[in-house]
């Protein structure tokens, strides 16, 4: 099997170095121009990091820092791998960076330049030991904090040092800063996380308002949040790491329980990722299912987020009307799928299984139904007068500072920030509909909700627009039964339910993936919190943290 | 023997009955009064259709906990519908959701702070046995582990209808509970216990001193 695959995992290179073009002559069959998703990274020395870091951010706008990947390459070192953007014209830049050293990897962190950085670098503290010189705040994220070693390293051998500690966790107060002289010496410095005369109160991990188990330490001044501590890890499962020990179509399975109101669209942009990398076409009829697919999800995704939200603060019924509505959706889902939360549909190279024939009709009944029912939602919950003054004006989010943070999707978009990657950069089948972006400009709680509810109504046009001109063809190209991907960094995103939802695969050509990272769409909207609550009531925590969306297992990954 | 009578269900129905038999010989090892047990019976069935859960959610099992509380299936029929926020009023935990290692001693916390007589319900593949992330590093792989398990209800997610059937089987385990008489659910030592079905002697508390 191998012998067969190996003019196709060498064409991608091939093109690239002019020196091989014996590879690609081999089998004309296999594409000889590099994948469309490949990502190809300036190489910088750890010293030159930060320099050139700088001149991206400030000489070409590189305000959006996309994604940030820890890995380990072995014998190499540590290292990191940065994605960057303009959001201004959509350029993308990529930068790689090794540390040799691995018994103390120092990076310069980055943290003043994009604010998200500062989340990111301590999840690559936590998972690799990689210390960011200058973070004000190097603590794990993840971990506990007595947890030994560091789990993503591919030397680490977690489970003898790391039994099932049942006793209660230790929260520190201090946190520790390694701040870099210009000698090239470092000095370790602790900071208080809290001042001496804090008010600390503990939300979670075990609260129904805070959508899943996240435990945020708040610190308060009479009734105003003056900071917030967002505390990780909970639901941390290490999917990433586990992934790199199964073959790519188990990956798979994992996907849908990320972020599980976005099941068809996460696994969508892993199996895209795939596909684009191995040089797979996948048929027409299959792009448009995808695309209607990933449009029920994001109905789905935003009834919820209506339903959730009214129940937080404490309207009932309407939690009741969108679950009535949802569970149109379920079955619509439940009769392709078999499935109605965890789908597992998506396959590479196709779909798992054809469309019902009921699925047509069920989806055309569905259409004028929701918008019918949209109306209602805005008669029983949108002009109440207690809602709006919880929301209108409340947890304000400027446009620079979502980009700075990363926040995708609505609450991105609730701020000014156009950043539909449908409108930006279409796949599947976005290109050959009619639709707009929602954009609003107030960026406060009752903007990030107005925009779920219009976007159900531009998925729904989307759906209608697709839904009658279903093209013939296959669902499921044929694959070989092995599947491996070409040497190289591939990275393919979606547009999530809840933002840009990407997928980052460092291969080396086996069957299995030698790193690979989720761009969580939930991991910006929580580092959010701390800005996007500040000064507000304690009471409106819930309600902001309710309308930035977020879903705790995606966070956590 | 006494059995269980649900509304829903008739008995032959139920899949498993032999695991019930067995525990309802258990607990009426000793036998029971039969004033005492008319008493136990009204309690019983008080309480087996008003068992107020506790939300508690980490994961995909939680939005379909949701969707069983909502309207198509409505969780109410069955008294199951006043979800508490607080461990110290609910009487069956649900754990909905992956449980990691970080979480398992908030989850044994949550436990210790219910008030008896108390229930537990492994709802979905993760809670029973780790499910799809048995490898991981950070994964417990099953809370019987840590917390004792009444009713597991496999499934990633469980449909609605194995999580309204994983109640009755709750329910069922509730109507014969013994009230009055006896300690709800103390169990034996199980050293004892083993020594004493087996015949065998061990030293005893009482005749060391």
């Amino acid at each position: 099997m191998s012998e067969e695959l190996k003019p196709q995992a060498a064409a991608p290179q091939a093109a690239a170095k002019p020196a091989a073009p014996r590879a690609a002559a081999a089998k004309p069959a296999a594409p000889a121009k590099p994948a469309v998703n490949e990502l190809k990274p300036t190489v910088v020395e750890p010293a030159a990091l930060r320099a050139e870091l700088v001149r991206l951010h400030d000489k070409e706008g590189m305000d959006f820092l996309l994604n940030l990947t820890g890995e380990d390459w072995m014998d190499e070192g540590l290292g990191v791998v940065y994605q960057l953007e303009n959001t201004a014209d959509g350029k993308q830049a990529c930068v790689k960076c090794v540390c040799p050293d691995r018994e103390n990897p120092m990076l310069p962190s980055v943290c003043d330049l994009w604010d998200i950085a500062h989340t990111y670098e301590r999840e690559v503290y936590d998972f690799y030991g990689i210390v960011f010189t200058n973070h004000p705040d190097m603590r794990r994220l993840f971990m506990r904090e007595d947890w030994v070693g560091y789990p993503f390293r591919k030397d680490d051998k977690t489970e003898e040092e790391n039994p099932l500690r049942m006793t209660n966790e230790p929260l520190s107060d201090f946190t520790t800063e390694y701040s870099l002289h210009e000698d090239g010496t470092v000095e370790k410095v602790e900071h208080r996380v809290w001042d001496k005369d804090d008010y600390v109160v503990n939300i979670g991990p075990q609260h129904p308002s805070t959508h899943g188990v996240l435990h945020f330490r708040v610190a308060l001044e009479g009734e105003r949040i003056r900071k917030i501590d967002p505390h990780l890890g909970y639901i941390h499962r290490g999917v990433e790491k586990i992934s790199e020990q199964m073959t790519y179509p188990q990956t798979l399975a994992l996907t849908d329980r990320l972020d599980y109101l976005g099941a068809m669209q996460n696994r969508h942009a892993l199996c895209m990722c795939i596909e684009q990398a191995m040089g797979v076409e996948v048929s027409d009829r299959v792009q448009v299912i995808r695309t209607i697919m990933d449009e029920l999800q994001r109905i789905d995704s935003h009834i919820l987020f209506f339903s959730c939200l009214c129940q937080d603060l404490g309207a009932t019924t309407a939690f009741l009307y969108g679950f009535r509505d949802r569970e149109k959706i379920l079955d619509i889902f439940e009769e392709t799928c078999g499935g109605r939360l965890i789908l597992n549909y998506n396959t590479i190279g196709g779909v798992m299984a054809d469309i019902h024939p009921n699925f047509v009709k069920r989806v055309k009944e569905f259409i004028p139904y929701m918008r019918k029912n949209i109306q209602e939602y805005h008669d029983i919950f949108t002009g109440n007068v207690i809602f709006q003054n919880r929301s209108k004006g409340v947890g304000v989010l400027t446009k620079e500072q979502v980009i700075s943070f990363g926040c995708t999707g609505g609450t991105g978009r609730a701020s000014g920030w156009h950043n539909d990657l449908r409108k930006l950069r279409p796949y599947a089948a976005y290109d050959r509909v009619q639709f707009n972006e929602v954009v609003r400009t107030e960026g406060d709680s009752f903007a990030r909700y107005m925009i779920r509810l219009d976007e159900i109504l531009e998925s729904l046009n989307i759906i209608e627009q697709l839904i009658d001109n279903i093209p013939e063809g296959n669902f499921q190209e044929k694959m070989k039964p092995i599947i491996k991907l070409p040497v190289g960094t591939f990275y393919s995103e979606v547009e999530g339910s809840r933002g840009r939802f990407g997928v980052f695969i460092e291969s080396k050509g086996d069957k299995s993936p030698y790193r690979l990272h989720y761009r969580s769409t939930g991991l910006p909207l929580v580092a959010v919190m701390d800005t996007v609550c500040r000064g507000n009531m304690l009471a409106d925590l819930i309600t902001i943290g309710g309308t930035v969306d977020y879903v705790v297992p995606d966070v956590d990954r | 023997m006494k059995r269980a009578k649900i509304k829903s269900i008739p008995y032959e129905e139920f899949k498993d009955n032999e695991t019930y038999e067995k525990l309802v010989e258990e607990l009426n090892a000793g036998g029971a009064n039969v004033i005492v047990r008319k008493l136990d019976d009204l309690i019983d069935w008080g309480r087996s259709n008003s068992l107020w859960p506790l939300t508690f959610a980490t994961s995909c099992c939680g939005i379909e906990f949701m969707a069983v509380c909502a309207a198509r299936y409505d969780i109410a029929r069955f008294g199951f519908e006043v979800t508490r926020n607080s461990p110290r009023q609910a009487d069956v935990i649900l754990v909905c959701g992956t449980i990691t290692t970080k979480m398992a001693p908030v989850l044994r916390r949550l436990y210790d702070q219910m008030a008896d007589p108390k229930y537990v319900v492994a709802i979905g593949g993760c809670s029973v046995s780790g499910g799809p992330f048995t490898k991981s590093y950070h994964v417990l792989n099953g809370v019987d582990k840590i917390i004792p398990v009444d009713v597991y209800v496999p499934g990633c997610p469980p449909r609605p209808e194995s999580f309204l059937y994983g109640m009755m089987q709750l329910q069922r385990i509730v109507k014969v509970e013994n009230f009055f008489g006896t300690t709800n659910r103390k169990e034996k030592d199980p050293f004892k216990a083993e020594a004493e079905r087996k015949g065998e002697e061990i030293y005893k508390e009482e005749e060391l001193a």
